[in-house]
């Protein structure tokens, strides 16, 4: 891997940016690695660079159907956060965030990691009792979050509309300055071009079909597209076709996959200084590098694969921003998509052991799993090397279904995040 | 929007509608009988497979009325609508 740098770029100027190579190779699959990670996104490809740099495996491969970063991906909305209410999340998502806050230097490659600011705003009562619940209940946790007024508000983000008369009146809100964006594509890249560099096979167009098991019933191998793959060790990481992955090992899973959409405005000049959320109208709005608002919306009710939700979903999140938001009523929308995600009961994320040896899974992020990228990889990685969890991740199992012990965020939130 | 076929009212648009999620799981009749495995598996596995899917659908903003529905998850068109309480209808095709 040539690394990049003020002297390679200079070198490059000066050479018209003929010398760069690939990123990553496009390998043949061999017969058999050590561990396959079935999902090419980013907390795939996360995974296998984590196992390879700090676990020192080398016979890694990741299986992707379609192109790296081609599913959710590069469909969210790129918001990061740490501010969750209960203790096993907030130190899960605050493992991500501090990753976060390093990882353009480890992986050499700039992700465009922007602290602006998350600003979650309050509309009633209810928001503004439980919104200081999670100030007081994050800084006890050691992460940053504060309350501010609705004139601070406006003083954070000067484009919202704070008159009480609107349908959804701002009452107050709360902000993680850690938190912000970064460019989900360069997350993506960067994880699978530091993985190739660490010996990691990266196959594409290589859909899995199927899970062997050996008679002790530990797994053997899969079955795919490109011909049969032996395996010591399967990380599945697929979000939201995790279902139909873990039945091809008789895993039946606490999970159901439904559409949810963003879209993105054209291009305009920076208008926009932080994220903006609203738990309460179902609206998220931040301004993209390239000038874009990327806005997203809520899920559909009924579970699809169709990469498509309802219209009424985006236009209810429009006219929230619009009332929102006066200045964007006459922007216009370029392109709106769905990503399937899969959601768990407690809308907590699973990751962990199996029922079935040799197999782990990643998955059950719901709407809210770019944010943990890093943290999700790192601790996945650890899992799989080790055969037991990373302390981080150690509630987030499967089995806590059946135990009772469930991590309830979605009580917590009020609302799929 | 879906537009979803009530068997009572005709095609109308899904916002009248409540998706009451998958179809044809019984509360056991003997709660105290199970262990914890067995209750975690009626509360919280679902199906969610990828084709044919089997649900309840609602008309909250109409007849009121329960019914099931079969309906393609890839396509998400619906394949067929039957009274709740009746067996999956037997159609094949995944697609």
């Amino acid at each position: 891997m040539r690394r990049f740098s003020l002297p390679t770029l200079l070198a490059e100027a000066l050479n018209a940016h003929t010398g760069w190579s690939r990123q990553w190779r496009n390998p043949t699959p061999k017969p058999a690695y050590d561990v396959l990670i079935i999902g090419g996104g980013s907390h795939g490809l996360g995974a296998a660079y984590y196992l390879a740099k700090e676990h020192g495996l080398r016979n890694i491969a990741v299986l992707e159907k379609g192109w790296i970063g081609g599913g959710n991906s590069g469909r969210n909305t790129t918001i990061i956060r740490s501010n969750y209410l209960y203790d096993e999340s907030a130190a899960l998502y605050e493992h991500a965030v501090k990753l976060w806050e390093g990882l353009s230097q480890e992986l050499n490659y700039n992700v465009m990691f922007s602290q602006r600011g998350v600003l979650m705003l309050a509309h009633n009562q209810h928001d503004v009792q439980s919104f200081k619940r999670h100030v007081y209940s994050n800084r006890l946790n050691g992460i940053d979050n504060e309350w501010l007024t609705r004139e601070q508000t406006k003083e954070f983000c000067p484009q919202l509309n704070i008159s009480p008369d609107i349908r959804y009146p701002v009452l107050g809100g709360a902000l993680q300055r850690r938190g912000g964006t970064a460019r989900h594509d360069a997350v993506v890249w960067g994880y699978a071009r530091g993985a190739d560099a660490l010996g990691v096979d990266i196959i594409q167009n290589c859909e899995v079909t199927a899970i062997h098991r050996g008679p002790d019933g530990a797994v053997t191998g899969v079955e795919t597209t490109r011909g049969p793959i032996g395996a010591k060790k399967i990380g599945v990481s697929a979000a939201g076709h995790t279902s139909m992955v873990m039945a091809m090992a008789g895993v039946r899973m606490p999970l159901e996959s439904f559409p949810l959409q963003a879209l993105v405005s054209e291009p305009v000049k920076p208008c926009f200084p932080c994220v903006l959320m609203s738990n309460a109208v179902h609206a998220y709005i931040s301004q993209s590098d390239k000038g874009e608002l990327v806005i997203g919306a809520g899920t559909d009710q009924y579970v699809s694969y169709s990469q498509q939700g309802g219209l009424h979903i985006t236009t209810h999140t429009l006219d929230a921003i619009c009332e929102l938001f006066p200045q964007f009523t006459r922007m216009k929308m370029l392109r709106n998509w769905g990503g399937i995600v899969d959601v768990t009961p407690d809308r907590s994320p699973i990751i962990g052991k199996t029922p079935v040896k040799g197999l782990y899974v990643n998955c059950g992020w719901g709407t809210g799993g770019f944010k943990a990228t890093p943290g999700s990889a790192h601790v996945f990685a650890h899992t799989i090397a080790r055969d037991e969890p990373h302390p981080v991740n150690a509630p987030f199992t499967l089995d806590r279904f059946r135990t009772g012990r469930l991590i309830d965020e979605a009580a917590a939130a009020a609302v799929a995040h | 929007m879906l537009l979803v076929p009530c068997p009572y009212c005709g095609p109308r648009p899904e916002v009248e509608f409540r998706c009451g999620g998958e179809a044809h799981i019984a509360r056991p009749a003997d709660p105290d009988a199970l262990d914890d495995a067995a209750w975690a598996e009626y509360l919280f596995a679902r199906t969610s497979p990828k084709g044919l899917h089997a649900e309840r659908w609602l008309h909250a903003h109409g007849c009121g009325r329960w019914f099931n529905a079969l309906r393609n998850t890839v396509s998400d068109a619906f394949i067929t609508t039957y009274e709740m309480g009746q067996p999956r209808p037997d159609i094949a095709g995944d697609r």
